[in-house]
């Protein structure tokens, strides 16, 4: 297993071993603790939950925090489940940092865009709007013909047209790991990563290697 | 900037001296070539200098043969910058010297006090 749950901090620029300057995102990862394993023998897959952040035991819920206690753990934030392979055997309680990357690794970050609201098809699906002179008026960021005439008479499902945008489920894949400061629990990964800063994402082995 | 982001960021290279527009430098830079390492000079006049913590640069003007101008613009805090040398320094009334592009031979000189070296 190889996962961590973590909060975007920004972006900066460190400089690599060959002496270019490389936008980095910071994200503070970690430590997150296992709260559960689920093997095979129970839930018929093996993984672990990973818990992350601290927060006053005020503001969960008595079976939030009896969920924690079978781990012994104190109340954490954030929950998230990482599949494990088969071989490793984590146990509930067990701590897991930013040490688990090392520089140079490619790793995947998970995590929700930032909101856009409600936007045309131009900015939503890339349309290219329509003619900007031979006299047009009012279809500069038109979206043009949604379908046909009386066959089939309506307009197909998911036809793509203006609406929300953001605040959706999205992963940078095959990302470089840049630095691992362990002391402040924070990892650098090479160019940006989605959501703004302060948002939740989850860093874990790269799936394309 | 968040404080932890600053934690991380290079200090300043302390081979690199205070600039000033007008100056006349010369960078040596570290050059990587393979499993050996060199050191390469660039000699020229500081036409602009950019403030910004880590992010802060210079730009090194020279003129190279047949008049071609060359400008390289350097990290200030660089790790493969090795040495940079303040030769001479100049009177200039502006902070950025972009109209030494448009002048040739003598007309592109600068004038004035002479410091560093």
């Amino acid at each position: 297993m190889k996962g961590l749950i973590g909060k975007k901090l920004g972006m900066a620029q460190v400089f690599d071993d060959a002496g270019r300057l490389i936008p980095v995102t910071i994200i503070e990862a970690g430590p997150c603790f296992v709260a559960q394993v689920r093997t095979v023998a129970k839930e018929g897959y093996s993984a672990v939950q990973l818990g992350f952040g601290e927060i006053k035991s005020k503001r969960m819920t008595s079976g939030e925090l009896g969920h924690l206690q079978k781990a012994s753990l104190a109340p954490l934030k954030y929950l998230r489940e990482f599949r494990v392979d088969a071989g490793e055997a984590p146990k509930a309680g067990d701590r897991v940092g930013v040490d688990i990357f090392k520089a140079g690794e490619k790793v995947d970050v998970v995590g929700t865009s930032k909101g856009k609201g409600f936007q045309g098809g131009v900015k939503r699906h890339g349309f290219h709007g329509g003619p900007k002179t031979h006299g047009q008026s009012d279809r500069q960021r038109a979206p043009g013909s949604i379908g046909s005439t009386t066959t089939p008479g309506r307009v197909y499902k998911g036809k793509r047209m203006a609406g929300h945008m953001g605040t959706s489920r999205v992963t940078s894949s095959g990302l470089q790991v840049a630095l691992v400061d362990s002391e402040r629990n924070l990892l650098g990964v090479a160019g940006s990563v989605p959501g703004p800063k302060g948002g939740i994402v989850v860093i874990r082995e790269a799936r394309k290697q | 900037m968040n404080e932890k982001i600053r934690a991380l960021q290079a200090a300043p290279n302390p081979n690199v001296p205070e600039l000033n527009p007008g100056d006349t430098v010369s960078v040596h830079v570290k050059i990587k070539e393979g499993d050996k390492e060199r050191i390469q000079e660039f000699r020229g006049t500081v036409i602009r200098i950019r403030k910004g913590g880590a992010q802060a640069n210079f730009t090194v003007r020279r003129v190279a043969s047949h008049g071609i101008g060359v400008e390289r613009t350097f990290p200030s805090r660089s790790p493969s910058l090795d040495k940079v040398v303040v030769q001479k320094g100049a009177r200039v009334r502006r902070a950025q010297l972009y109209f030494l592009r448009g002048l040739r031979g003598k007309r592109a000189r600068l004038h004035g006090k002479s410091e560093g070296g």
